[in-house]
């Protein structure tokens, strides 16, 4: 069939070499970091080697075309493979400078460290209350119920739901329009005092004016935590993060800043992919 | 004809419009010497099939069943009046009484062997009315087939919505057949109302509701004495539920931690082989749990409790109810199994990324997302375990004591109607009649049951999308 009808571009994204990443992975002083990372679902091997560091209070976007291994990859830096019986990680991850794999991690607590939101809005289907409660109860974090009242607030001011939903704390959060779940599954993200947030396509279930909510949020969000997002908008990507990391068939081909990603990339994988070749 | 040979005949006539039906609306569209007419049909050729095949069916199968189901009463009732004037005046049951001599001696196809003119004479003019009925049944049915046929076959054109109309019986005959569900469980509880009402004419209400001995014994004969039967049903309801209760107590625990184990620890291979291997318990016949019950279960309790101190009956609530809350487990667990892993990934994916652990999710996430269904297991444990008899009989007994103490022996509301309703008893005795009171109340817990659930269920439930 190829042979028949050489397609170009596949070809070309095919031969082109990835030797390592090109442009500025590591910084000093980084909040999370990977060495030598692989991962394996089973026989199949989805992660190849990534090395990435992730400074403090930054916002970094990983692109890449799907199922190159940017969700894979996002959780690992929370250990949420370990829910996946057949996924192994290898390399060394720390966070803070903590090997968050080692034995003495209990990876229960490192997920209160780093928060997740996820790809679709998955509130549940519990009061917009008791949604952003959970957290803060299952770690204790308020003595008593006005203590609790005060997190579940200040969690909603930060996540720029509380306005909207005051009123309505008892009503279920999977009532909300979706956009606002997001947000709700922001606040309750944040409820439990994460260092790190890691979102996989947060808004990729959202009309426009729903995400340019969440990525207004995103920039206020930078001032106090650390931010990886996983997106399939370059537009997105451009809007909201500093740095930029390309991923390519479970390989980390390129991270810079995110200006010098968009107007010129080092790695021509990485420009066949911002300039639409592929994708 | 017979009506299965009428019916047969039918179905061919609806397979054969079906056929001319389909065939003509293609003849119809296509214009004269072209092909390719189906795209000027509104419906596809075999919703025409249908249609024909409805108009050439349901008016004919209506008339059939009129038919069918109105011959005899009016056969019987001409036949009657065809009698002479002083063999009508007789009572109502004497005429009845002589109409079945009369079928049966129709029926016997040996008229000239009957000895009683009257009889004779009777049994031919019915056997005569029953042959033209019969053969006018079958003409009309297939006249009135064929000319539907015809009908639903002229209405054939191309702008003609078949498939609508099609879809419109559809719909009516889902109607039908839901309400039939329904009418007989009406009709049910009807009859069971009606006769409990006889009941109650015969013993007070109050006798039943608050009496606390049961002893059904009435008297046979009018002159008999001693035995006027004392109706207090306590001890009955009582024993029903101490027996549910031990059985729910050993089945909801455990049927709700294997489910949990089954969904959310166990490996798939696991899962494949222990879910049915679980089930297999509720498809063994409650007689070997009886038997299981009575000559390994409750032996085994006697000994164990007197080795305590404690008196224990041969027979006795506990060993009844263990076996059964073996017996039901199953309800519980299958179908929890099945809610618990239908809450989805995402609410796991929620749950674990806040920092949750395994059970936390399971405790706070997951059961009370699959609360309805969970409880939904459990009500249906809990009707099998209160409508369960076999066991209660060879494992718990038949004395009607009032006790709240497991280890006696006590009997149930179902026991009783079975032991009532075997013995030999005229109809309308009230003992007889006390199964229908019984059925009434048992009828009545469960359906307080079901509603005490659904309020737990809207008040507790946590919907997800
Ligand atoms: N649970 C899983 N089991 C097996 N393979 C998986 C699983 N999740 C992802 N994969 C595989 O890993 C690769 C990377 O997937 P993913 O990380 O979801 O990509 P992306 O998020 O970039 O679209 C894909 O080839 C995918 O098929
Ligand atoms: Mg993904």
């Amino acid at each position: 069939m190829t042979e028949l009808k050489p397609d170009i571009e596949k070809r070309s994204e095919f031969d082109i070499e990835i030797n390592g990443t090109v442009g500025k992975p590591f910084v000093d002083n980084p909040k999370m970091s990977s060495r030598n990372c692989d991962v394996f679902y089973g026989d199949k091997q989805a992660i190849f080697d990534v090395n990435l560091d992730i400074a403090n209070n930054e916002i970094i976007a990983m692109i890449g075309p799907s199922g190159c291994g940017k969700s894979t990859y996002l959780r690992v830096l929370n250990r949420m493979n370990d829910t996946i019986p057949i996924c192994k990680v290898t390399g060394e991850h720390t966070l803070d400078g903590e090997d968050i794999y080692g034995k003495k991690q209990d990876p229960v607590l490192l997920r209160a460290r780093v928060g997740m939101v996820f790809q679709k809005p998955n509130p549940f289907p519990k009061s917009i209350y008791d949604n952003v409660a959970y957290g803060a109860r299952l770690h204790g974090l308020a003595s008593n119920r006005s203590e609790l009242d005060d997190v579940v607030e200040s969690s909603l001011i930060k996540a720029g739901l509380f306005k909207e939903v005051k009123d309505d704390l008892n009503k279920p959060g999977t009532g909300l329009s979706g956009g606002q779940q997001q947000r709700l599954c922001i606040a309750r993200a944040i409820a439990v005092d994460p260092e790190v947030i890691l979102m996989d396509e947060p808004t990729s279930a959202l009309d426009p004016i729903a995400t340019a909510l969440i990525e207004e949020l995103m920039d206020e969000l930078k001032e106090n935590y650390t931010i990886a997002i996983v997106t399939h908008s370059m537009q997105q990507a451009a809007r909201v993060s500093q740095r930029t990391a390309y991923f390519h068939l479970g390989k980390l081909v390129e991270v810079n800043e995110t200006d010098k990603v968009f107007t010129n990339p080092e790695h021509q994988l990485t420009e066949n992919y911002i300039t639409g070749r592929f994708g | 004809m017979s009506v299965q040979t009428i019916l047969i005949t039918l179905f061919a006539l609806l397979i054969f419009s079906f056929f001319i039906g389909r065939k003509r609306s293609i003849a119809v569209s296509t214009p004269v010497g072209k092909t390719g007419g189906r795209r000027n049909l509104h419906s596809r050729p075999h919703y025409y099939g249908y249609m024909v095949a409805i108009w050439a069916g349901i008016p004919a199968l209506l008339i059939l069943a009129l038919w069918t189901s109105f011959n005899s009463s009016i056969i019987s009732s001409l036949t009657v009046s065809g009698l002479s004037d002083s063999l009508q005046s007789q009572s109502k049951d004497a005429i009845g009484l002589m109409m079945n001599e009369v079928k049966n001696l129709a029926e016997s196809g040996n008229i000239a062997a009957e000895s009683d003119p009257v009889l004779r004479n009777a049994a031919s003019h019915y056997q005569r009315l029953q042959g033209i009925s019969t053969l006018a049944k079958t003409v009309i049915v297939l006249v009135v087939s064929l000319l539907g046929m015809l009908i639903g076959w002229r209405l054939i054109s191309p702008k003609m919505r078949a498939r609508n109309k099609v879809e419109t019986v559809v719909r009516w005959a889902m109607i039908l057949c839901s309400s039939i569900a329904i009418l007989a469980t009406v009709g049910i509880v009807f009859s069971v109302l009606f006769e409990s009402v006889h009941f109650f004419k015969a013993v007070p209400p109050s006798d039943f509701l608050f009496g606390t001995t049961w002893s059904p014994q009435t008297a046979l004969r009018e002159d008999q004495v001693g035995s006027s039967g004392s109706f207090g049903a306590i001890p009955l309801f009582v024993g029903t539920l101490l027996i549910s209760a031990i059985a729910l107590i050993i089945a909801v625990p455990l049927g709700l931690m294997s489910a949990i184990y089954l969904s959310e620890y166990a490996g798939k291979r696991f899962r494949s082989v222990a879910k049915p291997v679980l089930e297999i318990l509720a498809g063994i016949p409650t007689v070997v749990y009886g038997f299981f019950a009575a000559l390994t279960v409750a032996p085994f309790i006697r000994h164990w409790g007197e080795a305590i101190g404690l008196s224990v009956a041969s027979e006795s609530a506990l060993a009844a109810g263990l076996v059964m809350g073996i017996m039901i487990i199953p309800f519980v667990s299958s179908l929890s199994d099945d809610v618990l892993s239908a809450v989805p990934q995402s609410m796991r994916d929620a749950s674990y990324g806040m920092g949750a652990t395994k059970s936390e999710t399971i405790r706070q996430v997951i059961i009370p997302a699959a609360l309805p269904g969970i409880v939904g297991g459990v009500l249906l444990a809990a009707s099998r375990a209160i409508g369960e008899t076999m066991i209660v009989v060879m494992a718990a007994g038949l004395s009607a004591k009032l006790t709240i103490n497991p280890l006696e022996a006590v009997t149930t509301v179902t026991v009783q109607i079975v032991t009532i309703l075997t013995g030999d008893q005229e109809f309308d005795s009230p003992k007889t009649l006390a199964a229908f009171a019984l059925a009434l109340g048992l009828f009545v817990i469960t359906l307080l049951l079901n509603y005490v659930a659904l309020h737990i269920i809207r008040k507790y439930r946590e919907q997800y999308e």
